[in-house]
Formats: C-alpha cells, structure tokens, sequence
C-alpha cells in the first residue's frame, strides 16, 4: 500500500520523460557523428569517472584531489590481465573493478576519519603516492612509457576498431548500467543516509548513526567505479599511460563535475560531454589555452550557477513554471 | 534509569565536572540549571558520549555504557538534541525524521532496496511530525522552517530514535517566550515513560515543568531534589542573587 507520506519519496525517485530523451539521444552519435565516436567513448569514460566522484563529493560531501588513483589503478589492473592472463574485456572489467574497490576500501579507513582541508590534502598525497608508486613500478607498469598495445579480445563478436564503434557502444552500455546502480543507490535508505552526512555530519551520531562505516561503503562503491571507468579506457584505447593516476586527471574530473552541477546524478556527465567537446573544439584551434578558457568557464561557473550549469537549468525551469 | 559515578572531567586546569553523582529514575522531568559555565552541556556532552570523562562511569538501565561510542549509546536508548540547531538544513523535515527511524531499524545501510518501499520507518516519523504539529511541514526542506519549528524538529529527530532517557539542551533557546510554553507543553506531554532532563534558564518553566531540580555550579552538582526544596535552598539563592526564590512568588 502507497501511503501519502511515502508518495514524496515515490515520486522522487521516478523516472523522467527528460531522462528516458537524454539515453535515447546518447545513441544520435552512431548516425549523426560516426567520425566522433572515440570522443564520444572517451566522454562516456569521463562521465562515469565523474558520476564516481559525484557519489562522494556530490552526496556525500567528501571533496577528493585525488580520485584519479582508483581509475588508474582500474586502469593498470585491467591492461596487466590483459597482457598476461585473458584478453576477455569483460573479465578485465571485473577485476578492475576488484582492485579498485580493495584500494578503495583499504584507504577508505583513513580518508573517512577526516574533513574539511585535511581531508583534500590527505587524497591528494595518497593520489600522489600511488601515482610515484606506479611509476617506479617499472618493471610491472612500464612506468612513464606506459603499458603499450594491450590487445583486447572481441567483444560478444565485435571487435575494437579504429572507428570506435565498439568502443562507444561498449563503454555507453557501462555508464548506462552503472548509472541504474547509482540511481538505485541515490534513492535507497543508504543514499538517504549519505546525504545525512553531507548536511551534518556531526548530528548523524546524535541519531544512532554509523556514519564512518556509511562513508566507507561508499566510498568503496565509488572506487569500484572509478576503477570500472579507468578499465574502459584501458580496453578502449589498447595502452594505459601513467597519466591514467596523475593529479592533473584528479582535477580534471573535479571541474567536469562542478561544472556539470554536483550531487545531480546527471551533472557528471552533462560537465564531461562539455568539457570534452570544449576541449576537443578549442585545443584543435588553440591547444596552449586551452586551460584559459576552461578557468574562465569555471570561474563564470562558480560565481554565476553555484550549483553547476544543471542546477542553473533546473532553477530556469523551475522560475519559468 | 540513567546514573553516573564520580564522573570527572577537565580541561586544562578548568574543571567541568567534579565527581558527578546522579541517579535518574524512569519518568522523572529533571531540570538542569545552574549559571553559564556551571557545566550543563558539559555534562550532557559526557552523558552522551561527545565527550570522554577522565574518570568515573556511567550507566543506562543497568549496563554500564561509559565506553560507548554516541551512535551506540543512542542505540540503547539515550538521544540528546542541541542548543543550537543542528539540523539536516537541505533534507525536508520528513526525510530527516525518516532517516533517525532507520538507523534506529538497522536499515540504513540498506543500498539497494527503493526508499520508498520502508513505509513503516516513514509513516512511523510522519506520525512523530504530526505528533509535534509538524504534519503540515512534513515535506519542506529544514532550512525552510520557522524557528521554532526547527526546534520542535531537534526533539522529533531524538524521539525517533525510540529513547528510554532525553536529554534536552536549552530545547527552547532562541524561541520567543509565548511560543517557549508551547514548546514545553509538547515536552510535558511526552510519553510517562521516558526520563526527561532539560537544561533551561527561565526560572518560571523550570518550576512549572520540572518534577525535580539540579542545580550545577562549577562543575558541580550544588543541590538535587523536589522544586520546593531547591526554592528553599539557601545556597542556590545565594548563586541566583534571590532569582529562583522571586520565580516562585511569580
């Protein structure tokens, strides 16, 4: 029985004609761009790194510098299967997912004891850490050379071509179902809770809540993702570069988010598809500034729609009706 | 219900709490008084665990639960709200209550299952809002709220925790002086079997709501006992410079 008071919840969490349009346009790449279709795979990638992130800043309130490391480690974890056990992608995608989501949990006992600046140092020396870590692992990661032609095996029959094709059908139905788990997350007792958290997080004891244990869990789930997103890019363009844990992917994936609008679900990747296209566009033209007008979009961002470009469209929509 | 034993603590070379004796039988409205530093929030912030004692143990319904972390003493029914507001401010009042009533059910780590499908756990804080006269604000966002209703929000959220024993600091703090009776009929009308101790500085609703008193000066407990007592009391005069002893001719 639907009571008047679990309606609210019930209508929350229902799915929108808007979003049913927008999964239905991520298709229109294959018809109206096919010469794009690595971009658009490698905005899918971006968008479930950020859709990762954006469980735990977004929801949660736990603002990471160093994020990256999960993807990378998801990234390395893949290329290495690849290389020296089975060339099968959607194993590769499972054990990334696995050792992402070990590193996840393990630094997770530390990350979750802090806050405020102490908490973005901390992630950003332990992005660090790994990063350094990676790189004198040469003999294992092929430190800044990289791990170079990772060859995947196909697909359900379908290989990895030079068109993309694969790669973005591939990557897209991943985003698309970790997106339904995100989803489910956010409108589950546990996503409630997150939120708990974000708002005030000293009260949540004062209700009986195990919020340190909440923040792990999450902030494993996150990791898995990032890792899932780190996998794809492996899988997708056949090398994984050290850049894969730099902390310049961590800020990355940071403005993409506050760009596309923070604990939204979709402004991850409404920020990536910008941020990507932006920077394909404008580094064609102008590739040394680049990083001029992304600060410039940020600042205006910032200062103008503090809730993201989303938020800003949602405050329209809502003025309008 | 809820006792304490030499319970001590300082920091630095200030004292808070001075061996610290008390004994809270079931169903008992306790007011806390004492001037500003005696140390009632102190005390509070150690009954609830936000702080640690030097020394000394505390117990709730037989078992000792000194060690205990918050979270886990609000398990075994012992909730607190606070002076100031602290609140989800994003999170209507309904998903707030909802919350508690979880983590209460052991639920709340639950991340696959939809919110929506708990209908107990929010029916069950709907019923709490409604019984505070917040029915009607029930889906607005905290930040939203009155005052005042904010503060009756900080004792929906306690009760949802289902307490044996609340703990209640300055519940009325802030709110205006009509507005603080209602306030406190809402306390006084809560359930007989729940201990209720409130710190509180208008000497007319100590006197009016309170079954009995404690009175803390310099982290320690100066008197305890009936209204009438403390009234009588020349000692707490004395610290009130005659306040408590022109409350009750009031």
């Amino acid at each position: 029985m639907i009571t008047a008071a679990s309606d609210f919840f019930q209508r929350q969490a229902r799915v929108r004609p808007l979003e049913i349009a927008f999964w239905l346009a991520t298709l229109l790449p294959f018809v109206v761009a096919p010469a794009y279709l690595s971009l658009a795979s490698q905005i899918a990638i971006t968008a479930l790194f950020a859709l990762s992130l954006d469980l735990i800043l977004g929801y949660t309130g736990i603002v990471s510098l160093g994020h990256a490391a999960y993807f990378g480690c998801g990234a390395y974890a893949a290329g290495l299967l690849a290389r020296h056990y089975t060339a099968e992608p959607l194993i590769g995608l499972v054990a990334a997912a696995i050792a992402a989501g070990l590193l996840g949990y393990a630094t997770s006992h530390i990350i979750v004891r802090f806050r405020h600046l102490a908490l973005i140092m901390l992630t950003l020396g332990l992005g660090l850490l790994v990063h350094e870590a990676a790189n004198s692992a040469s003999a294992l990661t092929g430190g800044t050379d990289g791990l170079q032609g990772v060859k995947m095996a196909a697909l359900f029959g379908f290989k990895f071509d030079l068109y993309g094709r694969t790669a973005y059908a591939y990557s897209l139905a991943v985003l698309f179902l970790v997106f339904l788990v995100a989803r489910r997350v956010i409108h589950s007792p546990f996503g409630l809770a997150l939120r708990g958290i974000r708002e005030n997080a000293l009260r949540m004891p004062a209700i009986g809540a195990p919020s340190l244990a909440h923040l792990r869990k999450v902030y494993t789930i996150a990791a898995v993702m990032a890792g899932v997103a780190g996998a794809l890019l492996t899988q997708t363009t056949s090398t994984v570069s050290l850049e894969v844990l730099s902390f310049g992917r961590s800020a990355d994936v940071l403005v993409i988010l506050i760009l596309g609008g923070a604990g939204r679900l979709y402004g991850g990747i409404v920020g990536a598809i910008i941020y990507m296209v932006a920077r394909d566009q404008v580094s064609g033209m102008n590739p040394q500034y680049w990083y001029f007008w992304i600060g410039l979009l940020l600042v205006a961002v910032v200062m103008f729609l503090p809730n993201g470009i989303l938020g800003g469209l949602s405050a329209l929509h809502k003025k309008s009706q | 219900m809820l006792s304490t034993k030499n319970l001590n603590k300082t920091f630095g070379s200030l004292v808070v709490a001075q061996d610290i004796a008390l004994e809270l039988p079931q169903g008992v409205r306790y007011a806390l008084i004492g001037p500003n530093g005696a140390g009632k929030t102190t005390l509070i912030n150690l009954l609830t665990g936000m702080l640690r004692p030097d020394s000394g143990q505390i117990f709730l319904g037989g078992s000792e639960i000194t060690s205990l972390k918050p979270e886990a003493r609000v398990r075994h029914g012992l909730a607190r709200t606070f002076q100031i507001n602290a609140l989800f401010p994003q999170l209507s009042a309904l998903e707030s209550v909802t919350l508690a009533v979880l983590e209460r059910e052991r639920h709340a780590h639950n991340w696959w299952r939809r919110l929506a499908s708990f209908t107990p756990a929010i029916d069950e804080a709907y019923a709490i809002l409604a019984s505070l006269r917040l029915g009607n604000v029930a889906h607005r966002a905290t930040r939203e709220l009155a005052y005042g209703q904010q503060r009756l929000l900080e004792i929906a959220l306690a009760l949802a925790t289902r307490p044996r024993v609340l703990l209640l600091d300055e519940p009325a703090a802030g709110v205006p002086k009509d507005e603080s009776a209602e306030l406190f009929a809402v306390i006084a009308g809560l359930s007989r079997e729940l201990t209720v101790l409130f710190i509180e500085h208008d000497m007319d609703v100590v006197f009016r709501f309170a079954s009995r008193i404690i009175v803390m000066v310099g982290g320690r407990i100066l008197v305890e006992g009936t209204p009438d007592e403390v009234g009588r009391d020349a000692r707490v005069r004395e610290v009130y410079l005659g306040k408590a002893g022109h409350a009750r001719a009031a």
